[in-house]
């Protein structure tokens, strides 16, 4: 068993870590304050991570990509986690289920994601269909050779920078024993496809600046060249590749934690009260214990998850399991932090209250907590037939 | 040209150091460790003047406990040609002595014969600076010291130097020793790409013994203490009771 890094992936750990610290940073309280990423400034983190050749470093070589695996990329999304999310968003890491792209949407999709030129977004979520993804109302019919799109998503991350979209809808039901099921196909949408409109979203207490937008299908005809992978195989895709994007959440939130903790130590070994160091208040110092301890046990699951994911072990449960934790661990660091900081700990003079505010939704999206607990349960029950 | 850039794996310059218990030293059992902030510099210029078809080859060397291995990679993954790792310790804590470590590279500048070494100015752990003077002497070499400019002009280089108040600019006879300052350049990240590639580039492990360098210390570390706590400010109400205090003081 062997815990540590090699020397690549300690300079990937260095590299990035330094990157979010000289280039993220100093624009993160400007993001805040105005809730916008200036085009100069985003333009700068995208050249700048492409020069580095980190743009899009989880895609495969073959396609331009650094061809890093699962553990290799935790750590760089280990790292950026530190950094203000709607910022590092232009450390562009694009949607890895682009690599079911065929025939031309490779020209016209993958290697403009890959090269830097093109945003995407991902689209699954619906007013009506959170959790429960199968009960989606967005639909697309034949027409002739086309296909026909109706419906809305909401929530949609970046969909404010994105050139295209990666778009779930229904196409057909089946009934089985359990009911019926929805056929979920996926596609891809250029921004500007007559009868698709992108609509400002509602304004989150987490990631001020990371917006969510809200995407609307009008009778918006798309040719059969849009959908991405196979008809009615969207489950499959969506299985395929976004399991390991959980990683991804699992490990900024240990970023985030750590940068945060960092706070906490800071202050708990300065601030006077009653004359002394409020660090000495064992009331305090266990706290910073038991943060410390959370956040390493948060930063072995998700390494672990990964690097099952590398070795081609099953890692469902394991990447709910990550998830789940690091992001509750996440939530109590916050916490724990801006306790430790009192009254100060509010105010928007520090970063505490950020950290805590963007803390919130990481509980939430890519699977709630719940839908974590529900995975890791169900691949307990389900072999034993209950 | 070949140029050869030696570097050191000091305590990383965010890391709040500790004195160790019987003073013999700070404590870097279990504390990060980086590339000398000035010694990036250095290798930053080396390979500028790689890219600007100055130089052919850039060498990194590391003189000190095998560890510092991770430091000729960094080296490397920013752009370094090759490395050669000297081991003069076991003991993280020891470290090996200015002169030690300028013997060891005179020996290597004898079996490399590079046209130009480029080191930082010191290194921040012990702030000797010392070594690119002793290895200029023992090599009886040209050096242009605390260098923010550097130009190679065929047999010859101008070094701008940052001296009280000013800067003085001095022509040098190649091959010489540069030593380096912060203003010199900004080092650059390594690229993935590169760090990718460090790992296959050469990397070749001597000992002190294979230059004939005795190694063993010739300074005594008597002390070494925290510096003093700094003694608690005072919020004045006024100008007149700021000027007040500092009259006090003797200030003004
Ligand atoms: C800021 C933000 C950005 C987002 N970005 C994207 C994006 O880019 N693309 C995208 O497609 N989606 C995105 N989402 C959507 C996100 O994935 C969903 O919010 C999430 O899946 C939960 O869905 P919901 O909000 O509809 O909650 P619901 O599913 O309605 O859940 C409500 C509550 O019921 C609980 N619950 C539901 N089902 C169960 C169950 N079976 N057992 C126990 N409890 C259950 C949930 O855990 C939750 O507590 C984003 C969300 C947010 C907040």
């Amino acid at each position: 068993m062997r815990f540590g890094l090699t020397e690549e992936q300690e300079m990937i750990v260095t590299t990035v870590r330094r990157f979010v610290e000289t280039e993220i940073y100093p624009h993160e309280e400007q993001v805040e304050r105005t809730g916008e990423v200036p085009a100069e400034i985003a333009g700068a983190i995208r050249a700048k991570t492409l020069e580095l050749g980190f743009y899009a470093c989880n895609f495969p070589e073959s396609v331009g990509g650094a061809g890093l695996g699962h553990v290799d990329f935790a750590l760089v999304e280990r790292e950026l986690g530190r950094g203000s999310m709607a910022l590092t968003h232009f450390f562009g890491r694009p949607q890895n289920i682009l690599m079911a792209c065929r025939d031309d949407q490779t020209e016209r999709y993958l290697l403009p994601a890959v090269r830097g030129e093109k945003m995407d977004a991902l689209a699954m979520t619906e007013p009506e269909a959170g959790s429960d993804v199968r009960a989606m109302k967005c639909s697309a019919v034949r027409d002739g050779g086309d296909w026909v799109l109706n419906g809305v998503k909401h929530f949609i991350s970046g969909a404010d920078h994105a050139d295209f979209f990666i778009v779930f809808v229904a196409t057909g039901e089946d009934q089985t024993p359990r009911g019926p099921k929805k056929r979920i196909t996926t596609f891809l949408v250029d921004r500007g496809t007559p009868g698709f409109a992108v609509r400002d979203g509602y304004r989150s207490v987490s990631h001020r600046g990371y917006r969510n937008m809200i995407l609307e299908f009008d009778e918006c005809r798309l040719p059969d060249g849009q959908v991405l992978g196979e008809v009615d195989g969207g489950f499959a895709v969506m299985n395929e590749w976004l399991y390991a994007t959980r990683i991804t959440v699992a490990a900024m939130s240990v970023g985030r934690a750590r940068r945060c903790f960092d706070h906490a130590l800071g202050y708990a070994a300065e601030r006077k009260q009653f004359g002394q160091k409020i660090g000495k208040f064992q009331g305090v110092s266990f706290q910073l214990a038991d943060m410390i301890t959370e956040i390493d046990a948060a930063d072995l699951l998700t390494l672990m998850a990964a690097w099952r994911l590398d070795q081609g072990l099953p890692a469902n449960r394991e990447i709910a399991g990550a998830k789940l934790y690091a992001t509750e661990m996440l939530a109590r660091v916050t916490d724990a932090t801006l306790q430790i900081h009192g009254g100060m700990g509010l105010m928007s003079d520090l970063p505490i209250e950020r950290f805590w505010r963007d803390a919130r939704v990481e509980r939430i999206w890519d699977g709630t907590s719940e839908i974590q607990r529900h995975i890791i349960s169900r691949e307990l029950l389900r072999p034993l037939g209950a | 040209m070949k140029v050869l850039v030696p570097v050191k794996r000091v305590i990383d310059y965010n890391v709040k150091v500790r004195v160790r218990a019987d003073g013999s030293g700070v404590d870097l059992a279990n504390v990060k460790m980086s590339m000398n902030p000035f010694d990036e510099i250095a290798v930053e210029e080396a390979i500028r003047l790689k890219e600007a078809g100055k130089a052919d080859e850039v060498i990194a060397v590391s003189v000190g406990v095998k560890q510092a291995q991770e430091t000729l990679r960094t080296a490397l993954a920013m752009g370094a040609d090759r490395a050669i790792l000297v081991i003069a310790a076991d003991d993280v804590h020891t470290d090996t002595e200015p002169l030690a470590v300028a013997k060891i590279l005179a020996g290597i500048v004898q079996a490399e014969q590079p046209g130009l070494v480029i080191c930082g100015k010191q290194a921040i752990d012990n702030d000797m600076n010392a070594t690119g003077q002793m290895l200029a002497a023992l090599l009886g070499w040209s050096q242009g010291t605390f260098a923010s400019g550097l130009d190679i002009e065929g047999d010859s280089a101008l070094v701008t130097r940052e001296v009280d108040g000013g800067l003085q600019t001095i022509r040098v006879a190649m091959p010489s020793i540069v030593t380096v300052d912060l203003r010199l350049n900004e080092p650059r990240y390594a690229s993935l790409p590169n760090i990718m590639k460090a790992k296959r580039k050469p990397l070749e492990e001597k000992t002190a013994a294979d230059y004939g360098v005795d190694v063993t210390p010739r300074l005594e570390i008597v002390s070494t203490t925290e510096p003093e706590a700094r003694a608690a400010g005072i919020i004045v109400g006024s100008v007149d009771e700021l000027v007040g205090k500092l009259k006090e003081a003797g200030a003004v």
